[in-house]
């Protein structure tokens, strides 16, 4: 997330938003971006709907066994097709924002 | 005679302790020291190096230094802690799912309607509509 807001210019300047995505309330969110400064949007799937509807659910693996998301990014265009997924084996390897602007460019953002 | 104060054995354990305990606030905090965790492992092998020399030297020469029994003991903790470490960020961390169902490229995305931290609703459809893509970045949240 440090990383995306840093180059948070780039994806503006090429026309791409970027959006996280977690079981967060939005009171949970809203302290983490207050924390640590993240201007862009982060909402909130308290019932992982949209997380499971993606296919990047990691059941019971939460606070009280509540079903969360895996680590995972998507790439969509404009006409709100997937063009790039990047899914981790290791929670603490996360895409980096450079490897997704690559991606950007060779899809011809 | 005075046996003198065993520094290398104390030295390297606390360097040991802060090999350990700096991934998460200081080294997962940067992709480059986060992704291997070198750094912590080159701060590991220091500690160790000087846990050795210390214990070693306590054992060659007891008559002037000591920390045979403390040495002895930290050495072990040390080991311990570094596997602790190891099976952390080799096999704990890589704990998840397959998502074998997760979607792929050339697939639609499917639509959502989500709130913001301010309590908006926000679409995706909103959101496609204003920007040339939009990068979707699941996380694991902090509940």
């Amino acid at each position: 997330m440090r990383g995306f807001q840093q180059h948070l210019s780039e994806f503006h300047d090429r026309g791409f938003e970027v959006v996280a995505i977690s079981v967060d309330s939005p009171a949970e969110s809203q302290k983490l971006c207050q924390s640590r400064g993240y201007s862009f949007p982060f909402l909130s799937d308290p019932d992982a709907q949209v997380i499971r509807q993606y296919g990047v659910l990691h059941p019971k693996a939460g606070e009280d066994g509540k079903d969360i998301a895996r680590p995972a990014e998507f790439l969509l265009d404009t006409a709100g097709t997937i063009r790039w997924v990047n899914l981790t084996d290791d929670i603490r390897v996360r895409a980096r924002p450079e490897a997704v602007l690559a991606e950007i460019s060779r899809l011809g953002g | 005679m005075k046996r003198h104060w065993n520094v290398p054995i104390w030295a390297g354990f606390v360097i040991v302790i802060v090999a350990l305990v700096s991934y998460i606030p200081i080294f997962a905090v940067f992709p480059v020291t986060r992704d291997v965790p070198w750094a912590n492992y080159l701060l590991f092998l220091l500690g160790g190096g000087l846990l050795g020399v210390g214990v070693t030297r306590a054992f060659r020469d007891p008559q002037h230094y000591r920390g045979k029994i403390s040495g002895s003991v930290l050495a072990v903790l040390s080991v311990l802690l570094l596997g602790f470490f190891v099976v952390g960020t080799v096999y704990l961390t890589k704990q998840i799912p397959l998502a074998e169902r997760a979607l792929r490229p050339g697939q639609p995305a499917p639509p959502f309607v989500l709130q913001d931290i301010a309590g908006k609703q926000v679409a995706s459809s909103e959101l496609l509509k204003g920007h040339r893509g939009v990068v979707l970045v699941f996380y694991r949240g902090y509940w």
